[in-house]
């Protein structure tokens, strides 16, 4: 896809979302549209993957880590042909496989996920089997900031650079905030680059609700040899919703009816506006 | 008195054979190679080994990561921490995701002794057999733990299995008419009308040993080795109940939540009849060594024998 698709894609992709929550009267929305720009790239550009065949042995691992934005990655996956797109209108249903967090009884996810601080150890133990067997696949996994609290994060951190995991590469979804707060009022991360840094990480910071910097960062990871990778993405949580945006009780907010309908309506327009271009 | 031999050392034999004939088997330990005795294991077979470090949450989501991939884990390291500070990477990213890790907690139980109750497994049947698709098994000797591992390693799963730390006596070993292990069945280790006992782990050992001492006041004790806790063998419990006048069970784990209350759960709903749970109580536990600690809280042969006698005695008097 070129990055005018991209884009339009992830509109696309935002407006089902928040459908789906809209319905289901339930989700994560802030996190969900702070990350859609990222998990769009992943899977229309980046993501070497088969939706005919998930289970195809070449194919790029993904590990949601931040397992609550399960909304965009049900959508990517959804219209990316891994399931029907109809059936993201069961999302929360009762018997539903399409549940709150990553399950992988649906097609194209790989690992159950949504206790945080899991998806790096993941990540880190799918790379280490991959360069055992002399696969070439790459490994990518989407975090949370919030989570980064989780000290399983770090032990995993640890890892991936003591086996020098060039396969692996690692992004946070860096929106600053999270359920109680503000990152920093909650526990600090900063100096986040070099926390990384000094784990043994290449490290580079991109805007992750720019589709260039998306595309252009991801498509050259991993960075450098012998070293595992990361994207810290900044981005702006509930984005492309203006009420939503920066505001920490959008972590899991529900939009009402006025709000809902202003805010495809927003989409609408911008959409007009891509086609346009 | 039989050979002694050590449930870990037959482990990590067994272990290597396998790794031997399949490069996909990857086995991994968190700075605990000596506490598993892997140290020939990472020796012969360096590329098949990797080190986790002193991180146990890592260990159980990297094996994880590695079986998504299509490698074969095998995680060793301390019970008490594998059951504790990786549970919630067993159910979620081991059990919940379907991933086929083998788990091998050593020196479970009360094995480390005096090293106090942070070094203890008391709670790991209760735990784990609360998660849905992981298999819970705790050998009783060391040829079947081999037999053990041979099964389950034939199986696309998760399983975890628990052993203890010292050289034990043997209760297959002189037994080769009994097959020792099948999952998800209690393996009959002596008959008897009288009562049945239900034991599991090193106790069975101490059990055999009451039977006799029950044998010499006239008292007929059936055996059944419960190594497989997950599955379970409901239809032996029914059948002893149905065929022996009372229940004893015996586990080197809390009282709560274990081998007597899964007994007890079968029992009231099919068959009413006195099941005793013979277990450590709920409380930490005085310093000891594993068979110091035993005697102290009787279960040991002469404890076991006399609480069986005890409490047929009271069946009697109702």
């Amino acid at each position: 896809m070129t990055l005018h698709e991209l884009t339009v894609e992830a509109t696309e992709i935002r407006k089902a979302l928040l459908t789906m929550i809209y319905h289901a009267k339930a989700g994560h929305i802030g996190g969900a549209l702070s990350s859609t720009d990222l998990i769009t790239a992943l899977y229309f550009s980046v993501l070497n993957i088969d939706p005919a065949n998930p289970a195809w042995k070449g194919r790029d691992y993904f590990i949601l880590s931040k397992g609550h934005s399960v909304e965009p990655y049900l959508v990517a996956l959804a219209r990316r042909g891994f399931f029907p797109v109809e059936e993201l209108s069961t999302f929360y249903r009762f018997g539903s496989r399409l549940i709150g967090h990553p399950n992988n009884q649906v097609p194209g996810i790989e690992m159950n996920t949504g206790a945080l601080g899991h998806g790096l150890s993941i990540a880190v133990g799918m790379a280490i089997g991959l360069k055992k067997s002399q696969r070439m696949n790459r490994v990518f996994a989407l975090m949370g900031d919030g989570e980064l609290a989780e000290g399983s994060i770090w032990e995993a951190a640890m890892a991936a650079s003591h086996y020098q995991l060039d396969n692996l590469v690692a992004i946070i979804d860096r929106n600053h905030l999270q359920i109680s707060g503000s990152t920093e009022d909650v526990m600090t991360l900063e100096p986040l680059a070099d926390r990384w840094k000094s784990f043994g990480w290449q490290v580079q910071e991109i805007d992750g609700n720019d589709m260039q910097q998306i595309v252009q960062t991801l498509g050259s990871a991993p960075f450098v040899q012998r070293k595992p990778s990361l994207v810290i993405a900044h981005t702006v949580k509930g984005k492309g919703v203006v009420a939503m945006e920066n505001i920490a009780h959008w972590h899991h907010g529900v939009p009402d009816k006025a709000l809902y309908e202003s805010a495809m309506a927003t989409f609408d327009r911008l959409q007009k506006e891509l086609n346009n271009e | 008195m039989s050979e002694l031999r050590s449930c870990r050392e037959a482990y990590t034999e067994t272990l290597r054979e396998l790794a031997t004939q399949d490069p996909d088997i990857i086995v991994l330990s968190s700075d605990a190679r000596g506490s598993c005795t892997l140290n020939g294991f990472v020796d012969h077979l360096p590329e098949q080994y990797v080190e986790i470090g002193i991180a146990e949450q890592n260990l159980i989501g990297v094996s994880a990561g590695l079986a998504a991939v299509g490698k074969k884990p095998y995680v060793c390291a301390p019970a008490c921490f594998l059951s504790a500070r990786s549970l919630e990477q067993i159910k979620v990213d081991v059990a919940y995701s379907h991933q086929n890790v083998k788990i091998l907690g050593v020196s479970g139980g009360i094995s480390y002794g005096a090293l106090g109750a942070s070094h203890h497994t008391l709670h790991d049947i209760a735990a784990l057999r609360a998660i849905p698709d992981i298999m819970v098994i705790i050998p009783s000797d060391a040829v079947q733990t081999q037999a053990v591992l041979r099964q389950v390693s034939a199986l696309d799963g998760a399983a975890y299995i628990r052993i203890g730390r010292d050289k034990i006596p043997a209760v297959y070993a002189s037994r080769p008419e009994v097959e020792p292990f099948t999952l998800g069945k209690a393996t009959l280790l002596r008959d008897g009308r009288d009562v049945t006992l239900v034991a599991c782990g090193e106790l069975v050992h101490h059990a055999l040993m009451a039977c006799d001492l029950l044998a010499e006041q006239g008292i007929e004790a059936r055996l059944l080795d419960m190594a497989s806790l997950k599955p379970f063998d409901t239809d032996a419990i029914i059948q002893a109940a149905e065929e022996t006048r009372a229940i004893v069970t015996i586990e080197e784990h809390s009282i709560n939540g274990g081998l007597g209350a899964t007994v007890s759960q079968i029992v009231t709903a099919h068959h009413p009849i006195r099941v005793r749970t013979l277990a450590l109580p709920d409380e930490f536990l005085v310093t000891g060594t594993s068979l110091e600690l035993f005697a102290h809280y009787r279960l040991d042969a002469k404890g076991i024998a006399a609480s069986t006698a005890d409490l047929l005695a009271s069946t009697e008097t109702h």
